[in-house]
């Protein structure tokens, strides 16, 4: 199955009007419109109302969008679930979980929507891994539902958990990154990378970036549209894997026009996961904008 | 029976918000001001919107005053039916007329 892009994911407070109605000129890969921490209590009504409507405007019906809505246990998680299914939305991000039990819940009460409005099993769920509980129980949280495609670092929350703060060097989150990673690619599910706050640091948000890449990161959550560029010119792939790529689909195609099981490129065997490797990063120049759509 | 509401407002005066209020008046129907940089375009636009959501919330003896500072039209809409609810102290909207 092909994967989808996920480098970006570009969080919008659901309280600022004018990020809600204006994200989607940035073309961040998902739209995570947040209910949760960047908006006040005194707002999470409004807030809920504005993100309701937006998902059905048409500016974001070609843009994967996600929610971030606010945990069960408080008086706003089930009316955030609640308008963020019903409005369409593709993905709930979960936060702070902990444990298996939390993402069924979450799960359960995603089904009870689902059933009452009528909408087959379609919305996806991006657990939020926040705390060290949450880092050691990643394995099992990882792969406990069908819905889940992906899981990702809260790294704020979680140097608070671990009683350490943040560098540039990132020492601190190592071991979660490590294992969030692990846990994802062993559900074959996305992993995504915490945000990375100093906005006007663009070397050293291209550093990180470049090593979670490297750790094997599918991207990264955002919180300022101009990290957007650098991100993606970051994941872009080189001019070198871009031949590679090219060169490995066109010998898998002439091996199938002349029905041959096995190809070798340059004496080396290509299979399935080399030709899905290869397509990966076809997609990846294409969206990054360098390699055209007829190439 | 018409619902019993009190003062209340939603929204900001922020470039592409809205600021709503919803107060209570003696009169039945409901009353609609309007206060808008667009409105030589898009006045009546704005107003029909407006009382369109407002009596789809099955609200009456009220005005509404709106000050539009360019929103899109699902934000004027979002203002409003947050300040309704938020005079008729209901946190959980009927979602199917929303």
């Amino acid at each position: 199955m092909k994967q989808k892009l996920r480098r970006s994911m570009l969080f919008v407070p659901g309280s600022n009007t004018g990020m809600v109605c204006n994200a989607f000129i940035y073309k961040p890969d998902t739209v995570m419109f947040d209910l949760e921490d960047s908006v006040a209590l005194s707002e999470k009504d409004s807030a809920r109302m504005m993100v309701f409507h937006a998902l059905q405007h048409f500016t974001y019906k070609d843009i994967e969008t996600a929610v971030r809505v606010n945990p069960l246990n408080s008086p706003f998680g089930l009316l955030d679930l609640e308008a963020a299914i019903r409005a369409g939305v593709d993905i709930i991000r979960l936060p702070k979980t902990d444990t298996v039990d939390d993402v069924l819940e979450m799960e359960q009460e995603i089904s009870h929507i689902e059933n009452r409005i009528g909408r087959s099993k379609k919305t996806m769920l991006l657990a939020a891994i926040e705390s060290a509980l949450g880092v050691v129980n990643a394995v099992d949280i990882a792969r406990c539902s069908k819905r889940m495609m992906g899981i990702a670092l809260g790294a704020e929350d979680f140097v608070r958990d671990l009683r350490t703060q943040r560098t540039k060097e990132g020492s601190e989150l190592m071991a979660a990154r490590n294992q969030i990673l692990l846990a994802a690619r062993a559900a074959k599910i996305g992993a995504f990378d915490s945000v990375f706050s100093d906005v006007k640091d663009k070397e050293g948000f291209i550093h990180e970036v470049e090593y979670i890449k490297g750790l094997g990161f599918d991207g990264k959550s955002l919180i300022n549209p101009t990290q957007i560029p650098w991100l993606h010119n970051a994941f872009a792939p080189s001019q070198k894997n871009i031949n590679w790529a090219i060169e490995v689909l066109e010998a898998a195609k002439d091996a199938k026009a002349r029905g041959l099981g096995v190809i070798s490129l340059d004496g080396k065997m290509v299979d399935a996961p080399v030709i899905l490797r290869a397509e990966w990063i076809i997609d990846l120049a294409r969206a990054s904008g360098v390699l055209g759509e007829e190439q | 029976m018409s619902k019993k509401l009190e003062t209340a407002h939603a929204g900001t005066l922020e470039s592409s918000d809205a600021f709503v209020r919803v107060i209570p008046v003696a009169a039945k129907g409901i009353e609609i001001e309007l206060e808008s940089s667009v409105e030589e375009l898009y006045g009546d636009a704005i107003r029909t919107l407006v009382l369109e959501t407002a009596k789809a919330m099955k609200i009456e003896g009220v005005k509404l005053i709106v000050q539009d500072k360019g929103a899109l039209d699902y934000v004027i809409k979002a203002r409003v039916q947050t300040a309704i609810l938020r005079a008729l102290g209901e946190a959980e909207p009927d979602w199917s007329v929303l």
